[in-house]
């Protein structure tokens, strides 16, 4: 994962420090270096604890209905976790809805436990000495992919407009500053100080970027979930920030899955 | 009392390297919370990695120890199955304990 | 783990606490809070530290090292290690020159115990990273710069 990083710095660092001078070269420098300090951190990703966390969470009796989570449908059958993250989101008969992990659980969580939606997803992610149960599930449901293709065709017609939507919200320029992600995250080598935007429009670079999430973000020491990026990429965007689990963000989730389906899940990662 | 540790251990050529990631968040005492006071200091002060009953290593920390504090140590012997027991105890005197298998 | 010791441990608390952990063997007596060399980690200087620790001028060693990147990208964790070559070594510490406490950590290692230890540290700017070691009953020390790069720019 970092040596693909770093191909791509190296790569964009070459085209423009020919014409750019030692700026550049110093800037890769220092990016190379920044790999090494997340590979150190990758043996021991602190996102392994949340892992054994959300462990525990998924299987004890919680909620006014005193439950656990076991009986959950992530889209493969009751309980079955294993390959489930990596085939969402998708769509489910008995909501009606395209629903990614983070929806599908919180929906589990109000069935299954009796907790009110409101109760769940008030923390729905860690602040300072407070932590977030959905972080530590969704990093365990994540984890439970690891080593399996990305798989969301989205050929059911709901899962095909919810990609269609996701698709026009990437592209769409929109809010004050005219924006829309295609214009951070469609072309190859854009880069913004140091880091590597990716294009997400390719089956790599969006395989590249969904692949490792849910992801312990080293400058904000936490475990951020794919809602959680999203949301803070709208903010980048200076767009009016959505809900969480609007399904603006579903939708650009069923988007970006089905661009990268067929890469091989890397999660938790470790990313800037 | 705090949330599970992650303890690996592996042998290798007759040394065993241990890996401890510890769940804790290590407050400084100098942080401020959102409201401007000072989050009082709260760290583990003391952890204890033990081979079957022999101590391998005895750390002592201070508030600088990251949050989520992270060991890795190697020592010679071992073998598939032992036991390793980790176990930390924090300046408010609160401990936990976990295992995990020599694999 | 066993669930009856996790509720002893769960329950017990202070000196009486301490008595249940040393007698299930988790500790020994040596190493109760009592211990916890509290000069060491309240000295505020390199020298004020050193002195604490018992090693008040340790020579320098090409046979020690200080493991860790050049750049950290987020000063709150810094992987940072301490290996040696040198024989006999039954200590080992960190220490970080401009943090407001210099001493991060020590490890006492047992016999067998390889010199060899690995952790992560806070570093509230760069600064220069020690590691002493403690070999046949003598102090070794060596130095490595680590650059903290400005964190907190969201994204
Ligand atoms: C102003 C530029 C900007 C805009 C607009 C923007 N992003 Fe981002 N995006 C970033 C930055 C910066 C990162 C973090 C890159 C890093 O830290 O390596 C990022 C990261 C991501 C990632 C994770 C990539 C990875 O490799 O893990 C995804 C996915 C993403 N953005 C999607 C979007 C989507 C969808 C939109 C539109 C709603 C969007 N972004 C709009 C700047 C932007």
């Amino acid at each position: 994962m970092m040596f693909q990083r770093l191909l791509v710095t190296l790569v964009g660092g070459a085209v423009l420090a020919a014409s750019a001078g030692s700026a550049l070269a110093q800037d890769s420098k220092v990016a190379d270096e920044l790999a090494k300090y997340r590979d150190a951190l990758a043996d021991g990703n602190p996102a392994d604890l949340l892992e054994v966390k959300g462990e525990g969470l998924w299987s004890e009796k919680r909620g006014p209905k005193n439950a656990s989570l076991e009986q959950c449908d992530l889209g493969l059958g009751p309980g079955k976790l294993e390959g489930a993250y990596a085939q969402l989101p998708k769509y489910f008969k008995d909501t009606n809805k395209v629903m990614d992990v983070e929806s599908r659980l919180v929906h589990c969580m109000v069935t299954l436990q009796g907790f009110t939606q409101a109760d769940v997803t008030k923390q729905w992610y860690s602040k300072p000495g407070k932590e977030s149960d959905i972080e530590a599930l969704v990093t365990f449901i994540g984890a439970k992919s690891n080593g399996m293709p990305i798989n969301v065709p989205a050929t059911h017609p709901e899962e095909a407009k919810m990609a269609r939507m996701g698709e026009y919200i990437f592209y769409r320029r929109s809010g004050p500053q005219d924006f829309s992600c295609s214009i951070c995250h469609g072309q190859e080598g854009k880069r913004i100080r140091l880091q590597d935007l990716g294009n997400l429009t390719t089956k790599e670079g969006a395989g590249f970027a969904m692949k490792t999430w849910p992801s312990y973000r080293v400058s904000q020491g936490a475990v951020w979930t794919m809602q959680r990026r999203l949301i803070d990429c709208m903010r980048q965007a200076r767009w009016p920030e959505p809900n969480y689990l609007a399904d603006s963000i579903v939708a650009l989730e069923t988007y970006l899955q089905k661009t990268a389906t067929g890469t091989v899940m890397d999660t938790p990662g470790i990313e800037r | 009392m705090g949330n599970p540790m992650k303890i690996r251990a592996a042998n290798k050529d007759g040394v065993t390297e241990v890996k401890v990631l510890v769940s804790h968040e290590m407050e400084t005492g100098q942080r401020k919370d959102s409201a401007g006071a000072i989050v009082p200091a709260w760290f583990i002060t003391e952890l204890i990695a033990k081979h079957n009953d022999k101590v391998v290593l005895a750390s002592e920390f201070g508030p600088s120890v990251s949050k989520n504090p992270y060991l890795a140590f190697k020592f010679k012997g071992g073998a598939k199955g032992d036991k390793i027991v980790v176990s930390w105890k924090d300046n408010k005197g609160d401990t936990r304990t976990d295992e995990a298998a020599i694999g | 783990m066993n669930n009856q010791r996790r509720n002893v441990l769960k329950t017990g608390s202070g000196a009486a606490l301490m008595g249940i952990l040393a007698a299930a063997g988790i500790i020994k007596p040596g190493m109760a809070l009592a211990d916890w060399n509290k000069a060491a980690f309240d000295a505020k200087s390199m020298a004020d530290t050193l002195k604490a620790l018992g090693a008040a001028s340790p020579a320098d060693s090409k046979d020690v090292q200080v493991t860790g990147p050049d750049i950290a990208e987020n000063g709150a964790v810094v992987p940072v290690g301490v290996s040696s070559t040198l024989p006999n070594v039954t200590m080992v510490a960190i220490l970080i020159e401009k943090n407001p406490n210099a001493l991060a950590a020590s490890f006492v290692l047992p016999e067998g115990t390889e010199a060899n230890v690995q952790t992560r540290v806070k570093m509230g700017q760069t600064s220069n990273v020690y590691a002493l070691v403690k070999s046949d009953g003598k102090f070794f020390m060596a130095t490595k710069e680590i650059k903290v790069t400005l964190g907190g720019c969201g994204g």
